[in-house]
């Protein structure tokens, strides 16, 4: 006897870049890009808050660009460059925003943490040097119960300054 | 105002170290942060077992109703559907409060409101779950709904409960402390003023999840978002019949609760009992609209006010009614009843107070605990009735409010101890740093300033299962490794507790919060602590952490002591090392002192507890609002209204919060920011509002917006500036002088918005939340030449029962009720304390 319904079947298969790995994966073809990550490849740091694309819990970053992984389906994700705050830490070390979060307070209970940092890291690859507003602006689609956001602001704002210095001390060493 | 004895106070100086502190007072990166910004803190949804199977509940769709059958034959026949339970399975009521245990599981025979479980299914997979619902056939009998505290008091049947005073009135209340109309009669003048407080929800981001299995060797363990891992262990073992030592709770680290995680929950027992049945792991993960549906958020509150003044601006006397709308079940309603009325008296003199209560049921998703629990209503009317009494006596709102403030070490009319009290020194702060007095009544027309003040609890001084034993409990492992293990029972839910129990231990010993491995929030591993609710957890597990520590450091001094000849107080413990206090380059490595302890004790692990002290208020429902000391907050909101629209915008918060002292200062100032936004929230827009369904339809009342897009909630477009600044006065009960912040500084935000509103338009919005809608329509009155304010019209006639009469600490009173024989001064009640 089936006992599973054929919807659950893992009859669908892409193929993505994910945290700068090549990766295949076989999943059940309704699921979106949040249950792939979630329950098909392991990868729990992506958090849900509504699954309606209503509170950016589920931020990820698909060919660079913020998208709510709730809303986009697995499938339409073939071939693409997928983040996740799992791929943020690299060579060992947490990422500047990773470390001003830390540092600032800037995650609390820490479960909104993994989508704002995505967020924002999209924000200061397009703005390095962005506004306060304009970080307000990116971070919008993103709710935090705890923090009252001003951690956060200062945060990105710690993160920026130190990017922009160990972009500056890159090329002077060049 | 009497003075507490002295010797009480002098007993917990200890707790204040006066040598330098090398950890605490520091602003630091948390123990817990770096999974927190991995994305590797688990919570309990990123839990997968092996043969895990998932449950999704059937939840009513009618307010109130029989449930006349359930057929659930075609469920269980779907193929991947491993099991149905219904109210049959659950014969055992629970419920947080020993005088509430009105809950089931799942629904036997009744049905309370829309979204009340009335059967579960277990499968494999969760979309199989989630049809397999559709398929189970209820047959409900329509009952009438009541739909709001009015129609509550006058429907006495059918109740949606069999229990409570009569009717559906869940509980009331009523007491007095000295002759309140008395006092008013005496009184230049009484303002009596009627405020609505809206309900509203924590909407944490992370939806409630649990997992259960049965742990090979038979016994129960189950991961939940709970903020109380104690009181779901004690319910579980009441509700499977099970010995709770057989029973291990792992509350795992929640994403955000603000007490919306603090009852036992119906998805917790039921996967609990299915992953017994069936001997797999069995996962629920609720849904946004099943958040909407647990609930427990806060309590709409009608109030009226009475308030009598002399001319000079000193409080004579107060009155006070509030009447609850708690929704389908107790919840901790009774509690929360009571902290309706519990501080007003704190952060004023009240000679006089007389307090009654009254909780209704209604057909709607139960109230229970938010931020602030029960006392953020009251103090919303208290502080806009303040604002409105200061300027029919042509004060300033600051001032009179300095003149009424309470003294350090004094009782209140219903015998609170008050120690320490920052309320003097936060409102000048916020009138300085706001610069109130350039703008109080002075800023153009559609601009304006606020200012409010409160007081909170630093913990319950009560437990909920009344006992004798500690409230927090902490164990430390120290090692040859150099390592210090601290287990304690409480539970991290993003305030930050793990970080503060690791702060106090290494300033004591000496090392740092990365030495050291923090367990919390199991049942099997760690002391039983209550809970992280009544922003209880830094005062008394962090005490309890404080003890251990002392006497780790005592064994541990000992040992080298003895070796180098030494007394122990003449060493000192820092930088991961042991110094000779007399020669400081004679050092010894932490680690190498722990090897001399453990060769001449044996191995090392000590203990820690902490039980409040008893508190003066021994009258019956005095359990309510007792705390080892209190927190007070003041604050100042800016506003610009316009008064074609009524838009509101906040431009800036000014905060003061006397913490005693700030362990972690970016932790903290994160709490009185976060404070401040969800005051915000509920002053702007936050509320549970509910809608009757067509009656074509069902005439469901049901949730008008159970989604996060319609439930609005402020995002970081909507955040002002805060300037917040912590006042730190020690005080000698809390762990190096620590008192609460996660609750108090939410208290003033939404009447200083209310009052900044005023300041700006010249309108009242005496309802909460304060939208354009309200602001215009009270513009309007205004421009009518009526009142110009918003808010209820009148107060429902409610029987408050027997009022307990206390006679205040200044009139002769010992803090019990008249008649009661317990008292020194026991007399026969008067007549009137005996009649209805």
């Amino acid at each position: 006897m089936a006992i599973m319904p054929a919807e659950s079947r893992k009859t669908a298969e892409i193929s993505l870049l994910l945290n700068c790995e090549q990766t295949d994966v076989a999943f059940a073809p309704y699921k979106t890009l949040l249950e792939l990550l979630r329950e098909d490849l392991g990868l729990t740091g992506t958090k849900h808050g509504c699954e309606l694309g209503e509170c950016g819990a589920c931020t990820v970053l698909v060919n660079g660009k913020p998208v709510l992984s709730c809303l986009q389906l697995a499938l339409e994700c073939d071939g693409a460059e997928v983040m996740t705050v799992e791929g943020l830490v690299a060579g060992g070390q947490l990422h500047p925003l990773q470390e001003a979060f830390a540092d600032l307070g800037a995650a609390q209970c820490g479960y909104c943490t993994p989508g704002f940092l995505l967020a924002a890291k999209a924000l200061l690859d397009q703005n390095p040097h962005p506004t306060r507003d304009a970080i307000r602006e990116a971070l919008s689609g993103n709710l935090c119960r705890c923090t009252g956001y001003l951690q956060i602001f200062e945060a990105v704002e710690a993160a920026a300054l130190k990017i922009g210095e160990a972009g500056k001390t890159a090329r002077a060493e060049l | 105002m009497p003075k507490v004895e002295e010797a009480q106070v002098n007993s917990d100086e200890d707790n204040i170290a006066s040598e330098a502190l090398r950890v605490i007072g520091v602003s630091r990166r948390r123990v817990d942060a770096r999974a927190k910004v991995t994305g590797q803190t688990k919570f309990a949804d990123d839990i997968a077992l092996p043969r895990m199977a998932f449950c999704k509940l059937l939840r009513s769709p009618h307010p109130h109703a029989r449930i006349r059958s359930i057929d659930a034959s075609r469920a269980m026949a779907l193929p991947g559907v491993y099991l149905v339970l219904t109210g049959k399975d659950f014969p055992i009521k629970y419920g947080i409060l020993p005088v509430s245990q009105d809950e089931e599981a799942l629904c036997l025979d009744h049905v309370r409101f829309v979204g009340d479980p009335v059967a579960a299914v277990v499968a494999r997979e969760e979309l199989t779950a989630l049809n397999a619902l559709d398929l189970i056939h209820v047959e409900y009998e329509i009952l009438k709904t009541i739909s709001d505290p009015e129609e509550a008091l006058a429907t006495s049947s059918p109740r949606i409960h069999d229990y409570g005073e009569e009717g559906n009135i869940h509980k009331r209340v009523s007491f007095e402390f000295g002759d309140v109309e008395a006092s008013l009669a005496d009184s230049d003048e009484v303002f009596e003023d009627l405020f609505f407080f809206q309900g509203n929800t924590h909407l944490p981001i992370e939806q409630h999840a649990s997992v259960a299995m049965k742990d090979p060797d038979g016994k129960l363990t189950i991961w939940s978002s709970t903020q109380t891992p104690h009181y779901l262990h004690r319910a579980l073992a009441k509700v499977l019949r099970m010995p709770a030592g057989h029973i291990r709770v792992i509350a795992t680290p929640n994403g955000g609760g603000f007490g919306g995680k603090s009852d036992p929950f119906n998805h917790e027992v039921v996967v609990s009992r299915a992953a017994l049945i069936l001997d797999r792991p069995v996962k629920i993960s609720l849904t946004r609209e099943d958040v909407f549906y647990c609930h427990r958020g806060r309590h709409p509150v009608l109030m009226k006010f009475r308030t009598g003044v002399r001319k000079d601006g000193t409080i004579t006397g107060m009155h006070l009614q509030t009447l609850l709308d708690g929704g389908a079940y107790g919840s901790y309603g009774v509690a929360s009843s009571l902290y309706t009325g519990a501080l007003q008296t704190t952060t004023y003199h009240i000679p006089r107070y007389k307090f009654q209560a009254c909780r209704v049921f209604t057909n709607k998703p139960p109230c229970g605990p938010k931020r602030g629990h029960g006392t953020v209503q009251p103090r919303f009317g208290q502080e806009v009735q303040i604002d409105k009494i200061a300027e029919r006596l042509n004060m300033d709102p600051a001032d009179f409010r300095l003149r009424n403030a309470t003294m350090p070490g004094t009782l209140t009319a219903n015998f609170l101890e008050l120690r320490t009290v920052g309320l003097p020194e936060c409102i000048r702060k916020v009138v300085e740093i706001s610069g109130w007095k350039q703008k109080f009544r002075k800023l153009p027309e559609g601009n304006g300033v606020g200012l409010a003040c409160s007081c909170y609890l630093t913990g319950a001084g009560l437990p909920i299962n009344a006992n004798a034993q500690p409230h927090s409990g902490v164990q430390l492992k120290i090692d040859r490794s150099g390592g210090v293990t601290v287990f304690c029972g409480s539970s991290e839910i993003g305030q930050g507790s793990d970080d503060v129990l690791a702060a106090i231990v290494a300033e004591v010993l000496g090392i740092d919060t990365f030495d050291i491995r923090v367990f919390t929030g199991d049942t099997d591993v760690g002391p039983v602590d209550l809970g992280s609710y009544s922003s209880r957890v830094t005062i008394m597990a962090g005490n309890a952490a404080l003890q251990a520590a002392e006497r780790a450091k005592s064994m541990i001094a000992e040992a080298v002591g003895t070796h180098w000849g030494l007394t122990k107080e003449q060493l000192c413990f820092a930088d991961h090392q042991v110094f000779d206090l007399g020669a400081p380059n004679r050092r010894m490595s932490f680690q190498n002192a722990i090897c001399l302890a453990e060769s001449k004790f044996g191995i090392l692990g000590t203990v820690g507890s902490y039980i409040p002290p008893k508190s003066p208020a021994l009258f019956a429902g005095g359990g309510v609002g007792p705390s080892p000391t209190y927190s007070f907050t003041a604050a100042v909101v800016e506003v610009s209204v316009s008064p074609a629209t009524g838009w509101l915008t906040v431009a800036k918060v000014w905060i003061a919060h006397d913490i005693g002292r700030a362990l972690n200062p970016a932790l903290v100032r994160g709490q009185v920011v976060g404070s401040v936004y969800m005051g915000l929230g509920e002053a702007l827009m936050e509320e549970m509002e509910y809608r009757r369904l067509p009656k074509k339809y069902s005439h469901s009342l049901v949730h008008k917006f159970p989604s996060i897009l319609e439930y609005k909630s402020p995002t970081s477009l909507d955040m002002p500036k805060v300037e917040a600044v912590l006042v730190e006065n020690p005080d000698p009960r809390g762990p190096y002088g620590a008192k609460e912040v996660g609750q108090g500084p939410l208290l003033p935000i939404v009447p200083a918005v209310a009052n900044a509103v005023y300041d700006a338009v010249g309108v009242r919005v005496d309802e909460s939340p304060i939208t354009p809608e309200k602001i215009l329509k009270a513009l309007e009155e205004k421009r009518a030449g009526r009142a110009a304010r918003y808010g209820p019209a009148h107060f429902p006639a409610v029987d408050w029962g027997r009022t307990i009469e206390v006679p205040p600490p200044w009139e002769g009173g010992d803090g019990y009720a008249l008649g009661d024989p317990r008292s020194a001064k026991y007399r026969a009640p008067s007549q009137k304390a005996c009649q209805p």
